[in-house]
């Protein structure tokens, strides 16, 4: 998730330090070796032997299931729910709807402010199609749906709208969250100077998370204690949100999400919608009661990344110097809450440019509020700046890693800040080493194989790095152990294991002599898994925790447990532009008669400071590549356009990558580090999405000639008129 | 949950009887369709009658010099049975290229010409659709139809058939024989689908209660011949945009047969046979083969978003027919 101050604009926020963070662990000199070292996840075994519980997995007496009914209209008000036929259904213990649901704290919501999509079953209005808009609480699963489905809903329709472009009528300027629009030098006089300008509009559709776990939610009562078992991505910042929204103390709330299989954001944005109806179901009922949303459901109630719809221009001198780069990114938004796709963060740090101008727009159309998805802004946005560099290369009849290369910056472009440490030029250059790029003929259309066309394409790209305020505790076991407690997550990343490792190192000790415990709220406050700040936040409190133990170990009564939390710390951090980066690079065929494309090599060099672990970095980097492929060739939420509801809410109509859309792909690391950072990590979560799709859209277009500016590349935006011949839609003439 | 009636009989004799006259009972084969639309709540039977353990699986020679498929036969036995594969090549790999190994495993023969199709109207009870609901309307026409049929369609419903199998069948003149309580009847796969018209709800010519036991295929010279693709939007796991089966014969430049069957582009499978008749007798050149797929679209009628269709199905049967004269000359 992208809710959190990102790079050099919050950071200048931040009153300067006086305090200067030594890292514990300098290359120079390498520390014990738990960091670093390939280690296999340390529930695995649990994994693929099913001894692991999920959310839904969790054995429980006296347990009820509810089972959610969402809106069929896209906008209007609910006329009535008529429930004469479900309450006399067999195993029906209730129905909760707006007239009799507990009242919430309309205040509750995230980063940007109230949000109205977890305000469930408060009113008559439907805000969205799929609106959750009643739970049917039985004895069994079954029970319950059944009963869901004699539910009698009718409504008054009204008109919607779900037509969303950059012109749109409603548009206005985007929330200022995370710092404003940058605004330096003159863009337009710039441009008018430039030798070659750049101007085109580049979409992305919505996206879904999609991930394989569909969101569960278990609550109940103990006393006077709400407990719950959730499927998030940070069991802390959820259980605040609980709290929140229903009005209770925080130290009442008590969230654990043991096990999640992946998240992508969608497990991120506050309180799910499982959760807040679980925890209204057991406290009408006064039962334990679990809500699971069906696949169908996850995709109509659970957060999705909006459409974007971008133009960029870019003026170059002949030489390839970067003039101005005017970058204006519009995206969906619902009235409901707040949110900042913020895709023109790569634009205020990528490129050199004498001016920079970035403009960023929110369109309130009737969607469920969209939340971040892998690499929030920074992918779409990085799908426009770098299929626009690609078009700047073209007209230049420029190398485009070349172009890249020329424009690397001393200082941030729009902060002014220092670099703490920049490596994109390294990813780029070992990169294109590794790939071959030094063969490639620049030409678009030259290489065939049969009736394929073959082409290759790069993309540049980084990603916001830092860390946010957590809390760790260490007790130091009289058998030599060491107890190691965070309310961190592991949604499938390996975590565990990767703390685990990190606690090892900080305490000079070996990883069997740590016992972690995560994943659970009542460890004390903790940054969730999400805007690839999870293990930056929670590493940085398990070192300095381990410090304080040892300083305090020597002679010290065993049990002893020492706790810290890194608020002041982070605080006290010099401000400078933080990311990790990465060069993509893609091979791809086109066959001209179907329009089939298919990725034939992705390789991916990043710098992302100190790996923990190679073997689960490189886990995750390849993964992102692979969403970053989804992305490019197949990933759409459909809408219908007269009704506005989803037309492919399930994994048969909404595609993703198949095993046979994934090529041989490669992902290293060039040597990095973090001096930010006590363990000089900047993390892994998000960077290898980010600029895969326009690595993979300019390949298409030095196939075939032909620019893709709108994902995903569908086979009928590539399919061409007549089969052999030859060079018809080659628009370049190029040498 | 809406309950329901699990039968297992033995003979066909007595699964026909569970079946005739009952208007709530179906027959259920690999279940990878029917459970998926009673989970949705698409299908409600109130009988189920599994006819996995009637003795109606497996392929065998047919007397003629044809084969006979038996309709519990899964598809990856029938894909993967030699003869199939020698003798009607288009038929195996239009079997490997549908769906997944785990539910080919469960999938059968006489199933998949009855499965359903995969109009994401069809599949949701909350909106209308003619041909779950008669007479509730058609989302699609005016809907998202991105992959919806280019030909004879009716104003009624414009929903493609799914299957990849059926296209190669028609391709190579396959009948389906069926029991019903008077005995056991034939009839071409070309007749078998009926035309959309105002029925949607009604796709075949079975009689109610009719249970297919066989598909056979007629002894052909051009079928070693032929070839399946499927244009799909991802490498696999995905419904065909458009399909093609072919099978062409071409003696010294002269095509002496064709056969042609497209996928993805209408209610069932449609067999080429406008485009045949151009072809036959004529020059084996990419020219003809456009020609005839120029002859044979011209009665495509696209919806608002489906028109690559036309294009695609044009290309994919010139270039199919193409690389099958090359191999054949």
């Amino acid at each position: 998730m992208n809710a959190f101050p990102t790079s050099a604009s919050a950071d200048a926020e931040r009153p300067a330090g006086h305090r200067t963070v030594t890292p514990s662990a300098d290359p120079a000199n390498p520390p014990m070796s738990a960091v670093g070292t390939a280690r296999t996840r340390v529930e695995g075994p649990g994994k693929v032997t099913g001894s692991v519980r999920y959310a839904a997995d969790e054995p429980m007496q006296d347990l009820a299931f509810g089972w959610v009914v969402t809106s069929t209209v896209t906008r209007g008000r609910i006329r009535d729910i008529d429930i004469s036929a479900v309450e006399g259904m067999p195993g029906v213990l209730g129905v909760i709807d707006h007239r009799n649901a507990p009242r919430l704290n309309l205040e509750a919501g995230s980063f940007f402010g109230p949000d109205g999509g977890m305000h469930l079953l408060q009113n008559d209005e439907v805000p969205h199609s799929g609106r959750p808009i009643a739970l049917v609480v039985a004895e069994t699963m079954e029970q319950a749906r059944s009963a869901a489905a004699a539910l009698r809903v009718t409504y008054d329709e009204e008109p919607h709208d779900v037509n969303f472009s950059l012109e749109h009528p409603a548009a206005r300027p985007a929330t200022s969250f995370f710092g404003e629009d940058a605004t330096v030098g003159d863009v337009d006089a710039e441009l008018a100077a430039s030798a070659v300008v750049v101007d085109e509009r580049y979409r992305t559709p919505e996206e879904h998370g999609a991930a394989m776990e569909p969101h569960s939610a278990t609550a109940w009562w103990e006393d006077e204690r709400l407990q719950v078992i959730d499927s998030n991505q940070g069991p802390f910042l959820v259980a605040m949100t609980v709290a929140t929204l229903f009005s209770l103390d925080p130290a009442q709330v008590r969230v654990r999400a043991p096990h999640v299989g992946g998240g992508f954001g969608s497990k991120s944005a506050g309180c799910g919608p499982q959760l807040v109806l679980a925890v209204m179901a057991t406290t009408t009922l006064g039962r334990p009661v679990r809500v699971t949303l069906t696949r169908s459901q996850v995709f109509q109630t659970v957060s999705m990344r909006p459409a974007t719809d971008q133009r960029v221009r870019i003026g170059a001198d002949a030489d390839g110097r970067l003039r101005a780069i005017d970058h204006a990114s519009a995206f969906e938004v619902s009235e409901l809450a707040d949110y900042l796709e913020n895709c023109t963060e790569l634009s205020n740090t990528l490129y050199a440019a004498s001016a920079i101008r970035t403009r960023r727009t929110a369109v309130p159309v009737d969607i469920l509020p969209p939340y971040s998805v892998r690499g929030p802004g920074a992918t779409p946005g990085s799908f426009a700046l770098e299929s626009a560099m690609d078009e700047v290369a073209e007209r230049l009849r420029m190398d485009p890693l070349e172009l890249r290369l020329r424009n690397e910056p001393t200082v941030g472009p729009v902060s002014g800040l220092p670099f703490s440490r920049r490596n994109l030029v390294a990813c780029l250059r070992e990169g294109a080493r590794r790939f071959g790029w030094v063969t490639r003929d620049h030409r678009p259309r030259t290489r065939r194989e049969g009736r394929l066309l073959v082409g290759t394409g790069m993309a540049a790209t980084s990603f916001g790095a830092g860390a946010l305020p957590s809390s760790a505790s260490i007790t130091a076991e009289t058998d030599g152990t060491f107890t190691v407690a965070i309310g961190a997550s592991d949604i499938g990343t390996g975590a565990r294991t990767a703390l685990s490792a990190v606690a090892a190192e900080a305490l000079r000790v070996d990883p069997e002599q740590i016992r972690l415990l995560i994943a659970d709220s009542d460890l004390g406050p903790a940054w969730s898994a999400g805007g690839s700040r999870g293990t930056t936040s929670w590493s940085w409190a398990i070192t300095e925790a381990a410090a304080e133990l040892r300083s305090q170990l020597g002679d010290a009564t065993l049990p002893l447990t020492v706790s810290f939390d890194t608020t002041e710390s982070l605080g006290e951090l010099p401000p400078m532009e933080r990311h990790s980066y990465s060069a993509v690079f893609s091979e791809v065929t086109v066959d001209p008669a179907t329009g089939e494309v298919r990725v034939r090599r992705l390789l991916g060099m990043f710098a992302v400071g100190r790996v923990i672990n190679p073997l689960l970095a490189r886990s995750q980097l390849v993964g992102g590549m692979i969403m970053g492929l989804s992305m490019a060739l197949h990933e759409e939420g459909v809408r219908d356009p007269a009704t506005g509801r989803h037309v492919n809410a399930d994994f048969a109509g909404y595609h993703i990558a198949a095993h046979a859309d994934v090529p041989d792909i490669e992902a290293d690391f060039v040597p990095d580090y973090e001096p930010g950072d006590p363990s000089g990590i900047k993390g892994v979560g998000e960077i290898g999405t980010v600029g895969t799709a326009a690595a993979i859209a300019n390949a298409v277009w030095h196939a075939t000639g032909l620019r893709q500016r709108t994902l995903p590349i569908r086979l009928d935006r590539v399919l061409e008129e007549r089969v052999g011949a030859e060079n018809s839609a080659t628009r370049c003439d190029l040498r | 949950m809406k309950e329901f009636a699990y039968h297992r009989p033995s003979q066909i004799r007595e699964a026909l009887t569970m079946v005739v006259g009952n208007e709530g009972a179906q027959y259920l084969g690999g279940g990878t369709n029917l459970v998926d639309l009673m989970k949705d709540g698409v299908e409600m039977p109130t009988r189920l009658v599994d006819v996995r353990h009637l003795p109606l699986d497996g392929v065998r020679a047919a007397p003629g010099g044809g084969l006979v498929i038996g309709a519990t036969t899964t598809n990856s036995d029938a894909a993967a049975h030699p003869e199939v594969r020698r003798r009607y090549p288009a038929l195996s790999q239009a079997v490997l290229a549908g769906a997944s190994g785990q539910l080919r495993n469960m999938a059968t023969v006489g199933g998949n010409l009855l499965q359903r199709t995969r109009c994401a109207y069809y599949a949701d009870p909350s909106q209308p659709c003619n041909k779950r609901s008669p007479g509730s309307g058609c989302s699609a026409i005016t809907g998202e139809h991105h992959n919806h049929a280019v030909l004879g369609w009716s104003d009624h419903c414009v929903a493609t058939h799914p299957s990849d199998m059926a296209v190669a069948l028609a391709a190579f003149d396959a009948v389906v024989r069926y029991e019903t309580l008077d005995g056991t009847h034939e009839i071409p796969l070309s007749e078998f689908y009926l035309p959309v018209g105002a029925t949607p709800q009604h796709e075949t010519v079975l009689p109610s209660g009719a249970l297919i036991t066989a598909v056979s295929l007629p002894k052909s010279a051009v079928s070693p011949r032929s070839q399946y693709r499927k244009v799909r939007e991802r490498a696999s796991y995905a419904f065909a945009n458009v399909s093609i089966a072919a099978a062409l014969d071409v003696h010294e430049g002269t095509v002496r047969s064709a056969r042609i069957a497209l996928g993805g582009v209408a209610s069932c499978p449609w067999r080429a046979r406008v485009a045949e008749s151009v072809l036959q007798d004529g020059a084996a050149t990419a020219d003809k083969f456009r020609a005839a797929a120029d002859a044979e679209l011209s009665a495509a009628k696209p919806l608002r978003d489906n028109g690559y269709k036309v294009t695609l199905a044009r290309n994919l049967i010139e270039a199919v027919l193409t690389e099958l004269a090359a191999r054949t000359k």
